[in-house]
């Protein structure tokens, strides 16, 4: 009976940071002189009015999706991986790469877009080691490690769009010259969504739900990221253990950036992750930490991304509303979970 | 004539640097009380656009710096209220807030991109201006850039020099220390949090209405800044005088790679643009990397002489953060 009071106290508490969310967002709005509730109404036209509005945020949760599992393995451990939007774009990069080294071979296509993927995880992953060796072995907090990293990453994918891998004549923010349709994943007919695309997404979270719910490595991970003096106390060889979790995310934030590549864009452009990695933090901490809500809350996030890109033409308002929408709920979430603690301890 | 270019390149080193030197400096009060704003970077975006709208729409600089100061400190209000009374993660509220301020700088300033605007003026100080060299590279300058001067002196010996600063000192490394001599410790928490906000927040319009004058919006080349702000923080080991020779090599760095640009037409110019974050990465690395342990074994193979230099400078490098930064204090 009382479980059951508590349960609706929750749910009350969540209601309110929704409710107060909104609030803040609607003044924003309404700063930037606008009706809010047309503003709402363009998000949810953009995200979902037709069926290309429908297949494109679906399209962008696969790569949120990928993110996000891959940054529950560096939380259980503990960490905090900034650098999961470097991660995506190496793996943007490796995969380009070994898809520029076989396009002219006489390899079957689907064998090529394998290896591509392969190599784009290796690629986040490899990424994601250096910032692990950087804070196990240098004393460097994953924080600014990761974002340096992120730094790097982008002008490295610039230098390559206009310097080595340049267009034929001269190189473009458009990115580099997209790769023959034999070497794209297959798209549903008239859009840009690839079944293959989101069932990797689908899958990798499975795969990540159990490894931290059901595994005897989980557990230790977990052990790892409460307390890693104890850990190394009873025997868990602490920093393999974090440096496995980076790789582990890495890899996941690599096939992100790999199928934006091959499902997605057809050739790396500047812009090749717009900010999925960031955006993963995000939706971790509001879900906290907990794989079971990664899917519908990333999905949320995603329709508010590509139901935002309708403001500017519809209101003449920044697309960056939907940023400030999902911080304000992250916000709101996180303080109002602290006040009902505060709360409860009197 | 050579000389002089130079010489007024290496005052315009000063005045960028001056910015750098607000924020840092706002940080290491906050994190000598033991709270981490990491918010810096959204709240140095969004005062930049708060300070440069406000100065345009009152047609006064003193309004924008104003504007800035109270946006940086309610910000930083936020992250006290957070961390000191809800007791939440101060990473997890400073990554959300610096996100959510920068999406809140592009969303609100989107309708003043590029439009005209306000800046302030040199103002060269009599008598002093005319003398040879130093003249030019201290007192031909802005008010801010003045301030920024004064700012490092005050701050170094506040928190060296005077009772208060000790107190600032133990409430960071020892606040049940500080608690039984009578120190309030969440009450300063809050002070010094705030006070370092809002010296972020003055260092945002330093760049709208000075240093990078007008708001271009997401490519106001601003973003990025506050993370550089938070390592030279790390850098100055919390002390205002190695924080804001941090602040000059960063901004001299700077100045060289524009300086440079032509000679190395080979290098694009983006990627010259993040020159500075690989070069934050090997910074804390030399500042960090005399703790680890597998550095004192390789150390101990090395003959005796190269062993006390290497660990001479290592030592020197050395920068260790308060005690209790990042972690709530429980009255017993």
């Amino acid at each position: 009976m009382q479980h059951n009071e508590k349960r609706w106290q929750n749910l009350g508490f969540q209601l309110g940071a929704v409710v107060l969310a909104l609030l803040l967002t609607s003044l924003v709005i309404l700063a930037a002189g606008a009706p809010p509730l047309d503003a709402y109404k363009q998000l949810l036209k953009g995200a979902f009015g037709t069926k290309m509005n429908v297949a494109d945020t679906v399209v962008a949760w696969v790569p949120l999706l990928l993110a996000t599992s891959g940054l529950l393995v560096t939380f259980a451990a503990g960490l905090w991986n900034i650098g999961v939007e470097g991660q995506i774009i190496l793996g943007s990069i490796f995969t380009t790469g070994v898809l520029k080294l076989l396009q002219d071979s006489p390899l079957p296509p689907a064998f090529i877009i394998v290896l591509a993927v392969l190599g784009g995880m290796l690629g986040g992953g490899l990424w994601a080691v250096l910032a692990g060796v950087l804070k196990t072995f240098g004393g460097v907090n994953e924080i600014f490690g990761g974002l340096g990293l992120n730094f790097i990453a982008t002008s490295m994918t610039i230098w390559l769009i206009f310097g080595p891998w340049k267009r034929p004549g001269v190189g473009s923010m458009s990115g580099t010259e997209p790769f023959p349709e034999s070497l794209w994943l297959p798209t549903l007919p008239g859009l840009r969504l690839s079944i293959w695309a989101v069932m990797l997404g689908i899958i990798a979270l499975v795969v990540i739900y159990f490894l931290l719910q059901g595994t005897y490595f989980g557990l230790k991970l977990k052990a790892v990221g409460n307390n890693p003096r104890a850990a190394f106390l009873l025997g868990i060889p602490t920093w393999q253990y974090m440096l496995l979790s980076f790789f582990l995310c890495g890899l996941f934030a690599g096939l992100a950036g790999s199928l934006q590549v091959v499902a997605v864009y057809h050739r790396l452009i500047p812009s090749i992750s717009s900010g999925y990695g960031y955006l993963g933090l995000m939706v971790a901490m509001l879900i906290n930490y907990q794989a079971f809500w990664v899917a519908p809350v990333a999905f949320f996030f995603v329709a508010l991304n590509i139901g935002s890109i309708q403001l500017p033409i519809a209101l003449k308002l920044d697309s960056s509303l939907s940023g400030v929408i999902q911080g304000s709920l992250v916000l709101a979430v996180l303080v109002v979970e602290g006040i009902r603690h505060r709360l409860l301890r009197k | 004539m050579e000389n002089e270019v130079i010489l007024i390149g290496l005052a315009g080193v000063l005045a960028s640097a001056a910015p750098v030197i607000f924020a840092t400096i706002g940080e290491t009060f906050a994190e000598r009380s033991g709270v981490v704003n990491l918010s810096v970077n959204g709240t140095m975006l969004l005062t930049a656009m708060a300070g440069f709208v406000a100065a345009v729409l009152t047609k006064s600089v003193v309004v924008g710096f104003l504007v800035g100061l109270i946006v940086g400190a309610l910000v930083a209000l936020l992250v006290a209220f957070s961390s000191i009374t809800l007791k939440l993660s101060q990473v997890a509220v400073g990554y959300v807030l610096t996100m959510t301020c920068r999406d809140l700088a592009y969303f609100l300033g989107n309708p003043y991109v590029g439009i005209e605007g306000v800046r302030i003026n040199v103002v060269p100080i009599p008598v002093l201006s005319d003398i040879p060299i130093l003249g030019t590279l201290l007192f031909k300058q802005d008010v801010m850039t003045y301030l920024s001067f004064i700012l490092i002196v005050v701050a170094y010996v506040w928190i060296f020099k005077t009772r208060p600063g000790m107190m600032l000192q133990g409430v960071g490394e020892r606040p049940a220390a500080a608690h039984n001599r009578g120190a309030n410790v969440n009450r300063l928490r809050y002070i010094y949090t705030v006070l370092g906000g809002a010296l972020v927040g003055i260092s945002g319009p330093m760049y709208s209405l000075s240093v990078k004058a007008g708001w271009q919006g997401t490519i106001s080349g601003l973003d990025g800044i506050g993370w550089i702000v938070l390592a030279i923080t790390i850098f100055g080991a919390w002390n205002p005088l190695r924080a804001a020779f941090g602040a000059y090599l960063f901004a001299l760095l700077q100045w060289l790679g524009l300086v440079l640009q032509p000679v190395l037409t080979g290098i694009p110019s983006q990627v010259l643009q993040a020159a500075p974050f690989p070069l934050m990465i090997l910074t804390l690395l030399f500042v960090n990397i005399g703790d680890a342990e597998w550095v004192d074994r390789v150390l101990a193979q090395l003959p005796e002489g190269t062993r006390r230099a290497i660990v001479r400078i290592f030592r020197a490098l050395r920068s260790q953060p308060p005690a209790a930064l990042g972690t709530p204090f429980e009255r017993q």
